[in-house]
């Protein structure tokens, strides 16, 4: 059976006018018009464009809100396989209006969505993540161009095909990293690149270097004998028997621990399960990983106010960062309303 | 056997003068059965199981010891792995392979040796730290490391209860060296082998002949950090040295040896460096392309002044060696990012064009960041592929070693193991899934 497959265009590509147009609410043609037309002879063989979907642009933006709920009443009635919008070249409104409906369907009604947008389009960084936009030209003469690219593309996802690398579909990329076999193995990719770097010639890296956000250290907090301090440690120091099942590496969550009523970690109370490191010392004392016992101590001196009752922890090793982050978050936010001054962070 | 370089041809260069000359002998085997005696007799291994297991027993550590073979395509898992060693051997000297544990304190890397092609050593038994991994003989994981295509003669051994996981692990690495030691000794009498030869010129002969081609250095970084995380170069720990300036001959000839149970797709097994893809790929592109004029043995220390230290000398030797174009691989991923980047940063501000090898750690979802570390400079990265991919293996019929270990190995999860015995795990747990020599074609890409 044909796949369904439901069509998104503004005014001027469905065909009502220009700009005196673009204040339109979408409305629903149970026909393919303007670029659909041509889309839905191009996937002929897998689907067929049951209906298309027309909004002015100025409208879209102004009433985001409002024109996906419009769009989705029509949807929910059609009950497609498939959505399509655009393609929406270099213009502006009409490439956010494309990747904001697609995003939208991707999610609302978990079918695959594709549109196609020019590379400085403002749609492309706002939804690459969330849809396919297939790169075309900057103007409306790359239709039929930016229409067989969108349909053959189309067409492998309608037949489950697995996909190449964004570069090789011609899509922008949605900032996700996945495992290819090149066709030479990384040692002769890496000579190759290196003789070409070597004579000035055109080379492509295989990762642009991420930027990471630089944090100004914290400014220095009052006298100590004032402050309250927790410990946190990314060393995998946790109760004994691991009741959270961190996992040993590539951790997806943390844990706490009230160690109010305890003196200190010992190897009966506590152990190390971090795969990154030989636990041999950690574990015969854990307060080598995250110091209980020293901080006990500091706060019977009276040199802190108080030791803050958690304890907490996670393994760092393979963890990514944006779980890093998550868990800094998580755990700022809860130290933060205990009222915590220092936070000493251990790792291993 | 699959080493996806083997469609090099290397050349001598006949030139006299040159640094050193090593003819190795490569026997190439396509199965592996048990016999009365060990030998190779056509293409293929016959071992006696009983009389190696007498010869290895001999290490008082050990409490028990056998050994098992797994061909490629059959259906066998070996889990879990801590080094793989391809069986080496030298016919004549100086010096003997793997130095400091088979062979003295002679140098290696001039005479003749004898390399067991097709055939690997694979040291399994129970876990002595959470990063190893393992090895599916056929099926979806089989693509993803070298050593599905290889005869894999597993070891398993298990030591007195008493040892220490560093203890563990020593006995492990030195009784894998001896069965591969054996093993190569044992196949001299083969009459069919390949000889390869591997001769670099004099710097004096590059500057007469080849000075038009650019110059490169490989830096070959390799964790050195203590706690299970440990290379040895002529069997001294790498941790307690300098970066040091080897012949590539010596890396082929058995100079570096890994003691280490870092994560097992990024780890450098002592197969990689006996086999290590940028030097064959040097030496294969030498006098045509470029001249391989050296390789610097760098470290990985777990101290920023060390790995400070470490970059800056590193810097030097490659300026001394007067390199053009300095390659980098990286083992490990996570504080090893901050060497990788130090040591690429210090040789691009000496105008010394670089490119790394390194993997990424870019989560299940490849949505983050894969680098703990970067630097602007590392503007030539080759990708050995993302090790916190999902990948699901399938059950197998024959399970060499303890199934449930992946469970607590790097990239495991509790319930990695499913029913029906297939596992669900991330890409690193199988060995020398992601290797950072660059031995497999596996890469990421953007989708």
């Amino acid at each position: 059976m044909k796949k369904r497959i439901v069509y998104y265009l503004n005014q001027f590509y469905g065909g009502i006018g220009g700009e005196d147009k673009a204040d339109t609410k979408p409305f629903f043609l149970n026909e393919a018009v303007g670029p659909a037309v041509k889309f839905s002879e191009l996937i002929d063989q897998e689907g067929e464009v049951v209906g298309t979907i027309v909004c002015g642009d100025n409208f879209y933006s102004s009433n985001m809100e409002e024109a996906r709920k419009n769009c989705l009443e029509f949807l929910k009635a059609l009950k497609p396989d498939f959505f399509v919008a655009g393609p929406a070249f270099n213009a502006g409104r009409y490439g956010i209006a494309c990747g904001d409906i697609c995003a939208f369907v991707e999610k609302g009604l978990n079918i695959p969505t594709i549109t196609g947008m020019y590379d400085e389009n403002p749609g492309v960084p706002l939804y690459r993540e969330h849809t396919i936009i297939v790169k075309v030209a900057n103007n409306a003469r790359g239709m039929n161009e930016a229409l067989r690219k969108m349909s053959t593309l189309a067409l492998k996802i309608m037949k489950n095909q697995e996909l190449f690398s964004a570069e090789d579909e011609g899509y922008f990329h949605r900032n996700i990293r996945k495992n290819f076999f090149y066709d030479e193995i990384g040692a002769v990719r890496a000579i190759e690149m290196g003789l070409k770097k070597y004579r000035g010639e055109y080379f492509k890296t295989e990762l642009e270097m991420p930027k990471f956000d630089k944090i100004p250290p914290a400014r220095a907090v009052g006298p100590l004998n004032e402050c309250k301090v927790a410990l946190c440690t990314s060393g995998g120091i946790v109760p004994k028997g691991n009741p959270d099942r961190l996992p040993v590496s590539a951790s997806d969550r943390w844990g706490k621990w009230d160690v109010s009523n305890i003196e200190k970690l010992t190897p009966e109370n506590a152990e190390s399960i971090h795969g990154g490191y030989d636990r041999t010392y950690a574990n015969l004392d854990p307060n080598r990983v995250i110091p209980v016992d020293v901080l006990k101590d500091l706060e019977k001196e009276g040199i802190i106010k108080k030791l803050h009752p958690y304890i907490y922890y996670t393994v760092g090793t393979s963890t990514s960062v944006n779980n890093a982050e998550r868990f800094g978050r998580e755990i700022g936010v809860e130290l933060k309303n205990a009222g915590v001054d220092i936070i000493i962070l251990t790792s291993t | 056997m699959f080493i996806p370089v083997c469609r090099i041809k290397y050349q001598e260069i006949e030139i006299g003068g040159n640094i050193m000359h090593l003819e190795l002998r490569e026997i190439t085997v396509n199965n592996l059965e048990y016999s009365e005696r060990t030998e190779v007799r056509g293409k293929t291994l016959f071992i006696n199981k009983e009389e190696i297991l007498e010869e290895l027993k001999m290490d008082e550590a050990i409490e028990d010891v056998d050994i098992d073979i797994a061909k490629p395509g059959q259906k066998v898992r070996i889990i879990p792995v801590k080094d793989v060693i391809e069986p080496r051997c030298k016919i004549s000297g100086p010096g003997n392979v793997f130095p400091g544990f088979i062979g003295g304190m002679e140098t290696v890397g001039s005479g003749v040796s004898l390399a067991l092609k097709g055939v690997a050593v694979v040291t399994c038994g129970p876990i002595v730290a959470f990063q190893e991994g393992f090895i599916d003989m056929c099926g979806v994981g089989s693509r993803f490391t070298p050593f599905s295509k290889t005869n894999n003669v597993a070891l398993l051994l298990k030591v007195k209860p008493s040892l220490t996981p560093v203890q563990h692990e020593e006995i492990v690495r030195k009784t894998g060296l001896k069965l591969a030691y054996y093993l190569a000794e044992k196949s001299k009498n083969a009459q069919e082998y390949k000889t390869s030869i591997f001769d670099l010129p004099s710097p004096r002969k590059i500057q007469n002949n080849f000075s038009n081609l650019p110059s490169f250095v490989y830096v070959y970084l390799n964790i050195s950090q203590g706690l299970l995380h440990d290379t040895y170069v002529y069997g001294k720990d790498l941790k307690t040295m300098f970066p040091v300036i080897l012949h590539p001959n010596e890396i082929l000839d058995g100079a570096i040896v890994s003691g280490n149970c870092v994560s097992a797709g990024s780890k450098n097994t002592t197969f990689h460096h006996l086999n290590n893809p940028v030097i064959k790929e040097l030496y294969a592109r030498n006098g045509k392309d470029l001249n391989f004029v050296g390789v610097v043995i760098g470290t990985e220390l777990d101290t920023l002044s060390g790995k400070i230290r470490s970059s800056e000398m590193v810097r030097e030797y490659v300026k001394m060696l007067g390199a053009d174009v300095a390659i980098i691989s990286e083992e490990g991923a996570g504080n090893p990012d901050t060497d990788l980047c130090l040591c690429c940063k210090a040789l691009e501000k000496s105008g010394i064009k670089t490119v790394v090898i390194a993997n990424e750690c870019a989560g299940e979802d490849g949505k983050t960041p894969g680098l703990a570390d970067t630097t602007p400079e590392m503007d030539a990265f080759v990708s050995t592929g993302n090790s916190c991919e999902i990948v699901v293996v399938p059950p197998m019929e024959k399970i060499i070693g303890c199934h449930e270990s992946i469970a607590v190995l790097a990239g495991g999860y509790a319930d990695s193991l499913q029913d029906d015995g297939s596992i669900k795990c991330q890409m690193m747990s199988i060995v020398g899934s992601v290797n950072e020599t660059g031995f497999l074609p596996l890469g990421c890409k953007w989708v």
